[in-house]
């Protein structure tokens, strides 16, 4: 548990939260490993938990029958995974799949969710760094569909 | 006959001695004075590009500054010049002007750590850095370069890429905003690379070059991130024409871009990035 509680302290995503609010949140976390190509997340599936990425590397992807997998995104060490646990209904928009060996922390979203519920300031502080992360992936998507690099006319 | 250039309007003359493709719309050139003079440049400048009876662009060089006596060129092939410019062959001779404009500071530089963060086709004015620093890599501290082109087979100079990537004293990070399921590298704005590294605030020397919303960008992050803007650099390329600051098409406030850049350090520039009337 305490190897656990320093690897939640030590992610980019939670640096800064308060010890009392990193000790309700790990009773919610587990360590996990997945080998390459194992999917971490399935589009449709119900949503109940997320990861911080402690090693290794995942592609975000979602499938079209004519054209099979489309990498939308790849992530990586220090970056989270998911945000569908916090938004009804609950289910995952994109397809996660480990493309080099991941070790990560799960945190199972139902029990974060009761926590965030029965104590709101630890569900403000969380809604804060999920809302940075939500900002974030929209600008980069911005970008992307920019086509910045495209020709100019 | 072709005449002497002994004016700065006028062109010398250029021998093309190699073409090469890079992507489907990109291709490099290496020309060589056909007077047998010598040619010098130092990183981040450019050379005005003259098609006989077409047209004249700035183009960076994108060669090893300590090549002395040849000018490597990398060109997208966009406009009507540089159209042209893309059915050279060995043998045919084109005008050149310059080199132009400032360099990146890499003289100033040493003991920093050092970050380019470039996209597209701007990595062609940082390869000379990068050639730079690598022929002196005991001057410099960490050197992390990232890139960012559109799709894996828009990557300029993937060959040099893979070798940079394979050394010990570089860490080179690529990313693309799109690609198909075969492509095993990242996917995603090259800012989104920046998270996975510790900057040293007051140590490190970032250099940007790329489409203008990607270095805006870019330049939002390194702040993010604490580097100073007197620690930034950038390189500018608007609307360059005569190259030495006469006619004034790249005029951004009081500042000549081809003259007084295209490198700028960025705390002079930063107010006027977001000017619409510059």
């Amino acid at each position: 548990m305490e190897d656990l509680k320093t690897y939640l302290v030590e992610h980019p995503f939670l640096q800064g939260l308060e010890p009392r609010y990193v000790d309700l949140i790990v009773g919610c976390a587990k360590n996990v490993r997945f080998d390459t190509g194992e999917f971490l997340l399935r589009e449709g599936e119900e949503a109940n938990e997320f990861y911080l990425i402690r090693h290794g590397k995942v592609s975000l992807e979602i499938y079209a029958a004519e054209k099979g997998h489309i990498t939308v995104q790849t992530a990586g060490e220090g970056d989270v995974l998911g945000w569908s646990w916090l938004i009804p209904p609950y289910h995952w928009q994109f397809d996660v799949r480990a493309t080099e060996m991941v070790r990560a922390i799960a945190l199972d979203g139902k029990c974060l969710r009761t926590k965030c519920e029965e104590d709101h300031h630890l569900g403000y502080e969380l809604l804060k760094r999920f809302a940075h992360l939500v900002s974030q992936r929209l600008e980069s998507t911005r970008l992307q569909l920019l086509d910045v690099y495209g020709d100019k006319d | 006959m072709i005449a002497e250039a002994t004016e700065p309007m006028v062109s010398r003359p250029f021998r093309v001695d190699r073409t090469w493709k890079e992507t489907h719309d990109t291709f490099s050139l290496e020309l060589h004075p056909l007077d047998g003079g010598d040619f010098t440049f130092l990183p981040g400048q450019f050379n005005m590009l003259y098609q006989w009876g077409i047209g004249e662009v700035p183009i960076s060089i994108s060669g090893h500054p300590a090549a002395a006596g040849k000018a490597v060129h990398t060109i997208r092939a966009v406009g009507s010049v540089t159209k042209m410019m893309r059915q050279l062959r060995r043998g045919d001779v084109i005008g050149v002007r310059g080199p132009y404009g400032t360099p990146w500071p890499v003289a100033d530089i040493a003991g920093q750590d050092i970050v380019i963060i470039t996209g597209g086709i701007g990595l062609a004015p940082l390869r000379p850095v990068m050639y730079h620093l690598l022929q002196h890599r005991d001057r410099y501290g960490k050197i992390l370069m990232l890139y960012g082109a559109r799709t894996p087979n828009d990557m300029l100079y993937v060959k040099e890429l893979e070798q940079w990537r394979g050394r010990f004293d570089l860490h080179v990070s690529v990313t693309v905003d799109r690609a198909e399921s075969s492509w095993r590298g990242n996917v995603g704005v090259v800012t989104n690379l920046m998270p996975r590294f510790h900057f040293d605030q007051e140590m490190t020397i970032a250099m940007v070059c790329g489409p203008e919303i990607m270095m805006r960008f870019t330049l939002q992050e390194l702040s993010k991130r604490g580097i100073p803007a007197e620690n930034i650099f950038v390189s500018m390329e608007r609307n360059m024409k005569c190259g030495i600051g006469l006619c004034g098409h790249c005029q951004f406030g009081p500042d000549f871009i081809c003259k007084d850049g295209p490198v700028f350090r960025y705390d002079r520039i930063k107010d006027r990035m977001l000017k619409r009337e510059l």
